[in-house]
């Protein structure tokens, strides 16, 4: 689905991805760790296509398909979708509004009608249900004084809504309670199916019981370093990353 | 608007006639339809012999002038332009009805497509763009339907010009009366020239049945340079009154110095509601409309004047829809949405001038500008020393786009009494990459988003129109933002 190859990136004339190398296939979960400053939001920027980065060596396909020059919007119209670290607030649109934006438009590119009312209503219960979330948030303004937590579950209703073939979760357990972790956990698991990838970056293992990874990878100063199993993971939290670095010398 | 005189027809003029016929039931004499240039006495006369007014109104137009001789443009607002030569402009010219385009084709295909996605039908996007309409249009059927039925409820809706015909009393009794001749330099010549406009009187206690929109809408196409509106609610009565015309204007006017006065008696309310959009010149700044308009309201006991605006026309705009909060307990409302784009200036705002007892008002208004544009914010609230408990609360908002625009605050607050309580919030903000960015990777487009982000920041003011002028102001802020990002 998504094949990542030798990928270069750089902002601001600063090489931060220095040849990535990644393959996702349909129906995996693959788990991106590192420290920070690894270039792991880096990674997920330059796959859904945030201006301010410049590709410069290296190939970015998905489905086949060369999408490194495609703008942002035409890469969520195939099936792209990422949840921020940080959600931009939208004050003034309701969250109910915003998604039925983003689905109409979606179905728009598709040559397809809007969505009638109604399916609508009936889809945004169906998905706010599956996320324990409150109706009344939906009518507040897009992330404007959300909690943390709500911002990040606010993420995942998207996400639910648009049923993404590649969701790429960037740090969404951060800002998270316990219980609010199992619930986006939960609906991640539920989404997941043999047609769609997801790409989980986090620092924490704490995730990854929730959302078991097929894959493990380690980033570190642009590249991955290191790829395993969940294994892995338990590795990284017990013994940190510098024994990677030592191994690596 | 320039006839060719020249080239004229025997055809063109049977032509002419009869579309007049049609639209207005008279025949006027063509040669002198459109006055020479130039302004002085004889003009004001003329102007006034023209639309057969009485002799108390000829005066009170010289009047005007007379003050207006002595008087200078102002300079303070937040705009910078070339003066109009006042003594270059015709002023008179009888409504224009001969076509300017005999069919659809002819017309700027930027602008039909506009009025399409405006959702405006086809008679009416020809009316507007001025194409002949070979057909006879409903409008006036409709228009003597609304007539109709305003009448049986005692209310008088009508051009300003019959008014002072057929109702003297009233317009002698309220015109000048809450914007004098004197008041400014643009309303004394309004007062001296005015060519028509609109008036309404809503008798005691009646409740207007519908919002004065559709009809307005209509009686407005061939709208002049100097209009004249006067609305008086009578004690205990209500109207909501719609002024503009949602689509773009190609006006070839370049000077617009209206003049709108309210006047609510004890208990009544008037909520007066306006969407600008005039000709705002060309994305390299050439042209455009100076829109220099006095609007003012006054309150009597317990009464209240909201004033909603959407401005997304004009190259230069310089507008302070006001209340004069002269009766106790009475209410002044002012929200407001200015956008501005490419060279477009726009120093807007309201004054609230509190005079009676426990009065109160609230001031809203929303700033977006774009490209190399400037917008302004001017208000002034002020409390005269008998206001005891005078309250108002105001907020002024801007949002940036790029980094060659600007925008500016220019809040005055005179409070004469110890008791007022007065709030002002203000804030800036700029539409951000991030939020483009986050509205992109749903989906949505970047010209799209802006809208989105747009509308949410001005949701509070839209929510105010009535309800389907709202949908109309949405998409006119769509439209008016195109191509100012990117």
């Amino acid at each position: 689905m998504l094949q990542i190859k030798n990928l270069h990136a750089s902002v601001e004339d600063k090489d931060i991805l220095k040849g990535i190398n990644l393959n996702v296939n349909a129906g995996e979960v693959h788990a991106i760790m590192g420290p920070n400053g690894s270039g792991k939001s880096t990674l997920a920027s330059v796959i859904s296509g945030k201006e301010e980065f410049e590709i410069t060596r290296g190939a970015l396909s998905f489905e086949g398909e060369d999408i490194s020059e495609m703008d942002p919007e035409e890469r969520a119209h195939k099936g792209v979708f990422l949840s921020f670290q940080y959600p931009v607030e939208i004050p003034g649109v309701s969250v109910t509004n915003f998604i039925k934006t983003a689905i109409n438009e979606n179905r728009k590119a598709k040559g397809q009608d809007d969505m009638p009312a109604a399916e609508m209503l009936k889809l945004i219960k169906e998905k706010a249900d599956l996320l324990e979330i409150d109706r009344k948030f939906l009518s507040r303004s897009l992330n404007e004084g959300f909690s943390g937590g709500e911002k990040k579950r606010n993420e995942i209703f998207q996400m639910a809504m648009l049923e993404p073939r590649l969701a790429i979760l960037d740090e969404t357990d951060s800002g998270l309670d316990i219980d609010a972790l199992k619930i986006v956990a939960n609906g991640v698991n539920k989404l997941k199916s043999n047609d769609n990838a997801v790409i989980l970056i986090t620092h924490y293992q704490r995730l990854l019981d929730y959302i078991v990874p097929d894959f493990v990878h380690v980033l570190m100063d642009g590249k991955i370093v290191k790829s395993g199993t969940k294994e892995l993971a338990y590795e990284l939290e017990e013994k940190g990353y510098d024994w990677i670095k030592e191994e690596l010398v | 608007m320039k006839k060719k005189m020249g080239k004229f027809t025997e055809d063109d003029l049977k032509k002419e006639l009869e579309t007049k016929e049609y639209e207005y039931g008279f025949y006027t004499d063509i040669e002198s339809e459109t006055f020479p240039i130039g302004l002085n006495e004889g003009v004001v006369r003329a102007i006034s012999k023209k639309k057969e007014e009485p002799e108390w109104m000829t005066e009170w137009r010289l009047e005007a002038f007379k003050h207006w001789k002595e008087m200078v443009e102002p300079e303070w607002a937040n705009v910078h332009y070339e003066k109009p030569d006042f003594q270059a402009i015709s002023y008179y010219s009888a409504p224009s009805t001969k076509p300017k385009y005999d069919s659809l084709d002819e017309v700027d295909p930027e602008l039909l497509d506009t009025f399409k996605r405006l959702g405006i039908s086809l008679d009416e996007q020809k009316k507007l763009a001025g194409v002949a309409v070979d057909i006879v249009m409903d409008s006036v059927s409709v228009a003597t339907t609304f007539k109709k039925t305003l009448g049986e409820k005692g209310i008088i809706f009508c051009p300003i010009s019959e008014a002072i015909k057929e109702h003297p009393e009233l317009v002698k009794k309220y015109i000048g009366s809450v914007v004098p001749q004197r008041d400014n330099f643009y309303a004394a010549l309004n007062s001296a020239v005015f060519s028509d406009g609109s008036f309404c009187y809503i008798p005691k206690g009646v409740r207007c049945p519908m919002e004065l929109s559709t009809y307005f809408r209509i009686n407005q196409a061939g709208t002049g340079q100097f209009e004249r509106t006067l609305v008086i609610a009578d004690e205990g009565s209500y109207v909501s009154y719609l002024e503009g015309c949602t689509a773009p204007s190609r006006d070839e006017n370049q000077l617009h110095a209206a003049v709108v006065e309210l006047i609510a008696l004890d208990n009544a309310e008037i909520k007066y509601s306006t969407v600008q959009n005039w000709y705002p010149g060309g994305k390299d700044g050439k042209g455009g409309v100076f829109n220099f308009v006095t609007k003012r309201g006054i309150c009597e006991k317990n009464a209240k004047i909201s004033w909603t605006q959407v401005e997304t026309g004009s190259a230069v705009t310089w507008k302070y829809p006001s209340c004069i909060l002269k009766g106790d307990n009475s209410i002044g409302e002012f929200y407001s949405i200015a956008v501005t784009n490419n060279f477009q200036q726009a120093d807007t705002g309201t004054k609230m001038i509190h005079l009676g007892k426990n009065t109160r008002s609230t001031i809203i208004s929303k700033g977006v500008s774009a490209g190399q544009s400037q917008n302004s914010y001017r208000g002034l609230v002020k409390i005269s020393p008998n206001a005891d408990n005078a309250r108002n609360f105001s907020q002024c908002d801007s949002l940036l786009m790029g980094n060659n625009c600007g925008a500016h605050t220019f809040p005055y607050i005179e409070a004469k009494n110890k008791t007022a309580q007065i709030e002002h919030e203000a804030t800036t903000s700029k539409i951000g990459e991030d939020q483009i960015f986050y509205c992109n990777q749903r989906g949505i487009n970047t010209e799209k988003a802006i809208a989105l982000i747009v509308n949410g920041f001005s949701k509070e003011v839209l929510n105010k129109l009535p309800m389907e002028f709202a949908v109309e102001a949405q998409k006119l802020l769509e439209i008016s933002l195109e191509g100012s990002v990117g």
